[in-house]
């Protein structure tokens, strides 16, 4: 009898050598006229331990890690495929604490099984939403939707149910369900982990949307920077459309959902969802003047609904469990769970889903053991590059929608970035404008010339030349960018630069740099 | 100072679409900006709406020719109720809404964007060619800015800017400085939205965006067609005209008409004494509504052209060197020769030609000299060789010899059938709003030989090209007319009301005979039957189906026929007397439709009625004092024919070079040199002239007042804006010339001539130049019934009573290929180059294009060992001529085609004499021919070349003579 043996093969794992280990193990085991089917799953996201090994046995699949391919002879030489004991063993991986007090609902099968196969999928519960939905009604549907709360995961946090209201309410014309997979935040990698540990969630959930709204075609755009996820994607809605779950008369219906993965050409404004458009039907990604929504008049002109990766994987779990269990986890009008992705210098970084409510402190040193240098927590980034510093004095806030933009802050797509007592917030400020001025479109001016001009009084400011009334003029700027600015690019970038203005001043009056 | 004499509105005015319409969706919407009540249609933008309160919301991205787009962020409000700034160009009205265009706030953004861009601008202002009209020197002003905190790295302080690009000079006409580009997008949105040819872009992102032709090539190897829709709208001096740049700013202004095409543009020609400084399109012109193109914009410089003869001249012989003399004796010479030749040979030994470049005035002053100082009726033009044909088959089929509708028009069309035109080429400014109207999803059917622009070209596509076989027009009407009849695709209704019965049951039987079917033509035309089934079908059931043509069905043996087929297609149709539908000729010259309408043609006086009419001809005779002949005169072919007889001796050729325009040249040629007095009028020594005894020299379209007519109708002001070169405008020496002949004339301005036309001609007796100032434009008919003109023609009923339909019998052209003569010729122009060449030559339009080629297909090329390039001889029963082939896809195989720009060229020395039956207007667009490979040019070309070479040293020997 052969043994299953996980490992991943999810781009974080594969960075730390996860190939390099599927490889020794499978030419290991041959040389040892040992039968082992090695799984390639996602990642569990417990990223210090990667590359996670899992051997499947009776009582559960056991963990190793981090397995390097050196230790690979030891761990056969311990009996691993056994459960047997050896130092990287760290028993029952849904014991590890970091994993167990997780709350998973779109991660419940990411690094659990095959991504590529629609059986382990099904077994493991995939289809019951879209199989639920298509016994529904396109309105009900949505009321469904709008019901369980699902807000926006992309960062905006719009009401799902409202948009899909908005595009189910235009007569009927060629409609598009699109995905916005690109994923641009530093610091942020929950999208990709879904696509590549569990694509036919996402693929379920764009499926739903589209039968809700009378689409018959969607698209992923997802960024060129996600080779792994575009292999996996790619392998999963072929697998998809073999097995009848996509294409016409799907699962037996009479509807019809056409899907495929367009792939960006490395802009970070084309995660903006018109840059997306624009970029989607071939040209350049500037950002479209708003109104028309998307909703109304999207991808061709025709109403479309956009959607974040995790968005649309929220959707089957709540057709399957119906929208009050969702309902039921999260906190205020923050409502379900949030993959919340854990980077910088930290301790344990990785993806922790949970329902709203959890303390910035709970994230940062329970599952994060604090910062990776052992020095102490000065100051998390929340939301992505553009997201607001917030100093360690306000980590008791909740992570929820309402509580942070209390604090001056965003929660965006989820991700935190972790900084010690090391940081130059000035230089953080510089960096800011830095970024924007690279990723700019270069459609509106407050964008186009102020991020430049942004990064030039920032050196000025650190070099010490003219400074107060340089930082006078980041403050006006900082106004102009904020309220003049077209689309969040240019209308975020003040957010961290003003946050480390008002809680670390004295990085920006130092006499020596 | 003349500078920016209108309230930019920022956006376009809001166009209903039917649905709005249907919907009751067009009430206007009432707001308050600043506290000031206003009411505005639905959709229209808070800055717009400001605007007709006179409240010009400061902005840099938004003007009034483009679609909103909201990148400068200069034009942010505040509404009650919202939060943040939305800019004011993007955003649209609703009703209640209250705005406010200026906080404190508002202000503090304002100056914060104007500081940006002034930290990326070299604050040159007073060196700069848009100083007193540039628009960001404006705004910077208005929110009160001089400088920026930021720096300015033409100050050495660290700060990025965009210093010391290259610049493109590569245009002849205009230059792009990088450095002084705000990166607004408008000209790359005028390319798009204006010009429809998506030759511009942005390159680069963020800081780093720049504004690049085609894939960051020069200006001129983009596709960019140089109408300068970008020029016009750079808000700065980073697209400037180069006479800007080097004369430096205007300090007048005229308003006056575009002097090549058709299309007939409004233009205002800025002036600096006696100086044109630049030509910029009027915003208010109905024809154009602000474009413009290559060469109505830029190439005028052929008017002040060394080559302009600029002194009369006379000699006895055409070998004889020329002899520059004064205006009285020019006159006088020419008066008395004509008098002895018509005292030798008879009164009809002599008559004149009228120009479609000339004005209305002129046109009708030429043809007045003939019918009343020469005393017959041997007058006509050059629409004798272009739209006769339609002038004579519209005037029997709907009672009228012009097209139905107005430019705009087809702003409401919904399928648009074009055949045998080629407009981006020939009618630049109109195909832009033609598509225009595609892209916004109207859909085109294409009759053609040759693959146009338009069957493929940037977000338009012909959802039918019909590629028939060159002179099989009428095979492919009848047959598309067939499939309409038979499948029952009629406006039976409207038919019944408006056509006469006896000559729709004879048509309807005519037509539905079986060797009408597309089927049964597919063997002519070569179009796929179901093709033309699936194109029938398209049209016939269009909400609005608009037909435009252009020579492509005129110059035919059965140019008629054709037209009358067109019009019976659009009678059956019900496509007539209502906007978005019509039958519309493009018609080629400036005024070739208002030479028609002054009554140029040997038959008939102005306003189309003929000369046989006694009634008519009564009140001419009682206006001219003279009495008048009863019999039409010879037309263009048979003053060439009689010349050869010895019996034609004298003709005054206003502004038309025949010699080169005319078909069969060595037939032409024959035929002047057998005269013995041709009197040319024009700006150059022409073909013509090489036969020339008497040259008046001619002015251009800068130097007289007066009027043209376009393809729709519209009458238009020319204006003096200098003096003429030659001493006298044109029609002050036809003047002249009937007082010598002892006809006199008395007219101190051309619209003292425009009071007698209106006169005399009922279309016209609306019309005066004091009304044309007031209205902009007129168009005829204009009179009582119609005091402010007629856009829309044959409303409620035709201008004839009862439409008639007549049967249209496709007859075979004779000319056909032969194993002699295996290829068809066709033949049409392009878009840099106008007509015989004569002014777009002494522009630099040549840098363009500089010489004609053959278009052939691979196949016939390379059966004919024929590579791109190579020198071929076409040679058909007429004549040969060489010229370099062009080896393309754009033409089928068994046909070649070529343009006619270049004398030296000698299109006409292949064509032949065959022509119309109606009209006698030749068939230029179909010459069986042989084409091979040679080395040498033909004898024809040498023999020109030597004559030229004679002719400009006779000329020359007069010019050092005076030196």
């Amino acid at each position: 009898m052969s043994v299953k043996v996980y490992i991943p093969r999810d781009a974080t794992a594969l960075a730390v050598g996860a190939e390099a280990v599927a490889r020794a193990i499978a030419s290991a085991a041959q040389a040892r006229g040992t039968d082992v089917e090695i799984v390639r799953n996602g990642s569990r996201g417990l990223f210090w331990l990667e590359p996670l090994v899992e051997i499947e046995t009776s009582e559960g699949r056991h963990a190793y890690g981090p397995v390097t391919a050196r230790e690979v002879p030891g761990l056969f030489e311990a009996g691993f495929l056994a459960a047997g004991k050896h130092p990287l063993y760290l028993g029952l991986t849904e014991e590890i604490p970091e994993l167990r007090s997780q709350q998973r609902l779109s991660f419940a099968r990411v690094g659990v099984i095959d991504p590529v196969s629609v059986s382990d999928y099904v077994a493991h519960g995939g289809y019951a939403g879209l199989r639920r939905a298509l016994t529904m009604s396109p309105s009900e549907i949505v009321a469904a939707v709008t019901e369980s709360g699902l807000r926006g995961r992309g960062g905006a946090a719009f009401p799902t149910g409202i948009k899909w209201k908005t595009v189910l309410d235009q007569p009927p014309q060629q409609k598009y369900v699109t995905c916005n997979a690109d994923e641009g935040d530093s610091g942020t990698f929950a999208d990709r982990m879904l696509m590549e540990g569990d694509p036919l969630l996402l693929i379920e959930g764009m499926t739903i949307a589209g039968v809700a709204v009378g689409a018959t075609q969607g698209y992923i755009y997802l960024r060129v920077e996600y080779p792994h996820a575009l292999r996996v994607l790619n392998e999963a809605i072929a697998a998809t459309y073999a097995a009848g779950y996509l294409g016409r008369n799907l699962m037996g219906s009479d509807r019809q959902f056409d899907l495929e993965v367009r792939v960006g050409a490395g802009a970070y404004i084309c995660g903006e969802e018109t840059s997306m458009l624009e970029s989607l039907e071939g040209r350049r990604g500037d950002v479209r003047v708003r109104p028309p929504l998307p909703a109304i008049k999207g991808l061709f002109g025709q109403p479309t609904i956009v959607n974040n990766v995790i968005s649309l994987a929220s959707v089957p779990v709540i057709l399957d469990k119906g929208a009050e269990f969702y309902k039921n986890f999260g906190t205020g009008k923050s409502r379900g769970t949030v993959p919340l992705q854990l980077a910088g210098n930290v301790k344990r970084g990785g993806l922790y889903e949970r329902a709203f409510g959890l303390t910035l402190r709970e994230l940062v040193y329970d599952y994060g053991g604090g910062t990776a240098s052992g020095r102490p927590v000065r100051a998390v980034q929340v939301g992505g590059p553009l997201g607001a510093y917030i100093p360690e004095s306000q980590f008791d806030t909740p992570i929820d929608y309402e509580a942070l933009s209390g604090i001056g802050a965003l929660l965006g797509h989820g991700g935190v970035v972790v900084f010690d007592d090391t940081v130059d917030m000035a230089g953080m400020a510089r960096y800011a404008m830095e970024f924007c001025a690279k990723e700019s479109c270069g459609k509106c001016t407050p964008c186009r010339i102020g991020s430049t001009r942004g990064v030039e009084l920032m050196d000025r400011v650190i070099a010490n030349v003219d400074r107060e009334r340089n930082l006078q003029l980041v403050e006006e700027l900082c106004e102009t960018m904020l309220h003049g600015s077209l689309c969040g690019l240019g209308g975020m970038t003040p957010f961290p630069v003003q946050s480390a203005l008002k809680y670390f001043p004295e990085d920006f009056r130092k006499t020596t740099m | 100072m003349y500078a920016i004499d209108y309230l930019d509105p920022g956006t376009p005015a809001v166009v209903p679409t039917d649905a709005d319409e249907a919907r009751g969706d067009t009430k206007p919407v009432a707001l308050e900006i600043d506290g000031v009540a206003v009411s505005v249609p639905a959709g229209t933008s808070i800055m717009r709406a400001a605007a007709t309160l006179g409240n010009q919301i400061p902005k840099l991205c938004a003007t009034g020719s483009l679609k909103a787009f909201g990148s400068c962020r200069l034009c942010l409000v505040e509404i009650e109720g919202r939060k943040g700034y939305p800019a004011s160009c993007t955003t649209t009205v609703t009703e209640g809404m209250k705005v406010r265009t200026q906080t404190d706030k508002l202000d503090q953004l304002r100056r914060g964007v104007i500081e940006l861009y002034v930290s990326d601008h070299p604050l040159d202002c007073d060196t700069c060619p848009a100083n007193g009209h540039c628009e960001l020197q404006d705004m910077a002003d208005v929110v009160g800015v001089t400088d920026s905190r930021y720096g300015n790295g033409r100050k050495g302080n660290g700060t990025k800017v965009h210093q010391g690009s290259a610049k493109d000079l590569s245009n002849p006409y205009f230059a792009f400085d990088p450095d002084l580009c705000i990166v607004c997008s408008r000209c790359v949105r005028a390319c798009d939205e204006t010009q429809g040819t998506f030759a511009l872009t942005i390159e680069g992102r963020g800081f780093d965006s720049r504004v690049a032709a085609s894939q960051s090539e020069s200006f001129v190897d983009s596709e960019c067609v140089s109408c300068g829709a970008c020029v016009e709208a750079c808000p700065t001096a980073a697209l400037s005209e180069k006479s800007l740049i080097n004369l430096g700013r205007p300090e007048r202004a005229a308003t006056t008409t575009c002097a090549y095409c058709g299309v007939g543009c409004s233009l205002k020609a800025e002036m600096q004494g006696e100086q044109v400084i630049r030509m910029v399109p009027n915003r208010a012109g109905g024809a154009n509504q602000g474009h413009a193109c290559v060469k109505g914009r830029f190439a005028y410089g052929y008017a002040t052209h060394q080559d302009r003869v600029t002194a009369p001249m006379i000699r006895a012989k055409i070998t004889d060197p020329w002899r520059e003399v004064s205006w009285d004796e020019a006159i006088d010479y020419a008066a008395s020769e004509f008098k002895r030749i018509q005292a030798k040979y008879g009164r009809d030994s002599v008559g004149g030609i009228t120009s479609s470049r000339c004005t209305n005035e002129e046109t009708f002053l030429v043809q007045k000299l003939v019918r009343a100082a020469f005393g017959n009726n041997n007058v006509d033009t050059c629409a004798r060789v272009c739209h006769s044909p339609t002038g004579y088959g519209l005037k029997n089929t709907l009672g009228e010899s012009a097209g139905t509708q107005e430019f705009s028009s087809v702003m409401k069309a919904d399928v648009i059938m074009l055949i045998g035109a080629n407009p981006t080429e020939g009618h630049p400014v109109f195909a832009s709003q033609m598509k225009r109207r595609l892209r916004q999803g109207a859909r085109l059917i294409v009759l053609d030989p040759r693959e146009i622009a338009l069957v493929r070209t940037p977000h338009i596509e012909a959802d039918y090209h019909l590629q028939l076989r060159p002179g099989t027009n009428v095979a492919l009407i009848n047959s598309i007319a067939h499939v309409v009849v038979t499948e029952g695709l009629v406006k039976q209704a409207y038919i019944d009301a408006r056509c006469e019965p006896e000559a729709w049951q004879k048509w309807r039987a005519f037509i539905t005979e079986p060797r009408n079917s597309p089927e049964a033509m597919e063997a002519i035309t070569g179009v796929p039957a179901s093709s033309v089934r699936s194109a029938a079908r398209l049209y016939a059931n269009a909400r609005n189906g608009a037909i435009y043509y252009g020579l492509g069905v005129t110059e035919h043996s059965q140019g008629t026929t054709m037209v009358m087929g067109i019009a019976n297609l659009a009678m059956a149709t019900g496509n007539l007397g209502r906007e978005g539908v019509g039958v519309n000729p493009l018609r080629g010259q400036n005024n070739v439709q208002g030479s028609c309408d002054m009554g140029s043609f040997p038959h008939e006086f102005s306003g189309y009625r003929h000369v046989s009419d006694g009634a008519v001809r009564a009140t001419f005779e009682s206006a001219w004092g003279v009495r008048l002949e009863p019999e039409p005169g010879l037309r263009i072919p048979n003053m060439f024919e009689a010349a050869l007889d010895g019996s034609f001796k004298a003709l005054y050729v206003q502004g038309e070079d025949m010699a080169q325009s005319d078909p069969n040249t060595q037939h032409v040629q024959a035929a002047f040199s057998a005269m013995e007095c041709v009197v040319v009028q024009d700006l150059f020594l022409n073909e013509t002239a090489k036969y020339a005894h008497v040259f008046f020299p001619g002015s251009s379209f800068l130097e007289k007042d007066g009027t043209f007519t376009n393809a729709e109708r519209r009458i238009s002001r020319v204006r003096k804006v200098m003096e003429p070169l030659g001493g006298l405008a044109d029609w002050e020496a036809t003047v002249r010339f009937a007082n010598a002949l002892g006809y006199p004339m008395h007219y101190d301005h051309p619209s003292q001539i425009m009071d007698e036309i209106a006169a005399l001609t009922p279309t016209f007796t609306g019309v005066s130049y004091e009304k044309i100032d007031r209205l902009g434009s007129i168009q005829w008919p204009c009179n009582a019934a119609a005091p402010e003109g007629t856009p829309t023609m044959h409303v409620g009923e035709f201008v004839r009573g009862k439409g008639k339909f007549f049967v249209t019998d496709y007859v075979p052209t004779q000319e056909r290929s032969t194993s002699r003569f295996p290829l068809l010729l066709t033949t049409g122009r392009i878009l840099t180059q106008y007509n015989v060449g004569a002014q777009t030559r002494r522009t630099q339009n040549v840098v363009w294009h500089d010489e004609d080629r053959l278009e052939i297909h691979p196949h016939d090329a390379d059966v004919r060992g024929i590579a791109d390039g190579d020198w071929v001889g076409i040679a058909s029963r007429a004549g040969e001529t060489v010229l370099r082939a062009s080896v393309t896809e754009r033409i089928q195989p068994g046909v070649v085609y070529t343009t006619f720009h270049f004398p030296e060229s000698g299109a006409n020395v292949v064509t032949t004499d065959n022509s119309d039956w109606a009209t006698n207007c030749p068939e230029y667009k179909v010459t069986a021919v042989q084409v091979v490979k040679v080395s040498q040019p033909s004898q024809w070309q040498q023999r020109h070349r030597e004559q030229t070479l004679e002719q400009n040293s006779l000329y020359g020997r007069t010019k050092a003579n005076h030196a």
